[in-house]
């Protein structure tokens, strides 16, 4: 039985390197078998936006993120688990958020790695509003009903 | 109690966070929103459809029953969109 892993939790505005990630995460192990990693990316589709400005609840962000980190490993057997959310202003094509999962078999890690964003995004204090290339004042972006459909389902 | 105030909550009521003093028959969650929505036009904009608001009691997600006696902080904030 593997001694269940701490999570290392951070919420920051500087940016962050997946391989340097992955290095801390299995440097010096010889027992993990699957390694899984998602990064969320600031995106445009229409060539309209400038940046998203994160807003984010210091102090409940972290907690609520490591709230459901301990919950992933309640859920399966993870060997390493690594989340970052940025915040601040963040241009198309930037990374915003990594979640990254070790585990002996890609099985656990996959679903890990999937419940963590779809709990993230649904409970994790972050709010994205957008700044218009135009110079335009941006909206707030909504919070879409698939995101809370993508969370119903680990219930 | 602080009352802290997120992205359009943020906006509306035209605060970060404010010191707030309840009378006591305010003892939950929904009955705090009804009392802030009284303080004034942007409050009242900012909590116009309660079913949008999130709440956080000391740093934790409550919902609209959710005693708020002994908290020391109480956070608003619209339905989180990050990830």
């Amino acid at each position: 039985m593997t001694p269940r892993p701490t999570p290392s939790v951070r919420v920051q505005a500087e940016d962050f390197d997946l391989g340097r990630e992955q290095a801390l995460l299995t440097r010096g192990r010889r027992d993990i078998g699957a390694l899984v990693s998602f990064v969320g990316l600031c995106r445009d589709e229409e060539g309209a936006l400038e940046a998203l400005e994160l807003e984010h609840y210091p102090g409940m962000a972290e907690a609520e993120i490591s709230r459901v980190a301990y919950e992933a490993l309640e859920r399966w057997p993870l060997q390493g688990l690594t989340i970052i959310h940025r915040f601040g202003r963040i241009r198309p094509g930037e990374q915003i958020v990594l979640v990254l999962t070790a585990a002996r078999s890609r099985a656990d890690a996959f679903a890990a790695a999937e419940f963590l964003m779809d709990y993230l995004k649904t409970r994790a204090p972050f709010w994205k509003k957008e700044r218009c290339a135009d110079g335009a004042p941006g909206d707030w972006v909504g919070a879409k009903s698939e995101d809370d459909a993508a969370a119903e389902r680990w219930r | 109690m602080k009352a802290l105030y997120f992205a359009w909550v943020r906006e509306r009521i035209g605060l970060a966070e404010e010191e707030i003093a309840p009378p006591r028959d305010v003892a939950t969650v929904r009955q705090l929103i009804e009392w802030l929505s009284a303080r004034g036009d942007g409050y009242a904009a900012a909590f116009a459809n309660p079913a949008t608001i999130r709440v956080a009691v000391d740093k934790t997600h409550a919902g609209p029953n959710a005693p708020i006696g002994a908290a020391r902080e109480v956070a608003f904030f619209p339905p989180m969109t990050g990830g």
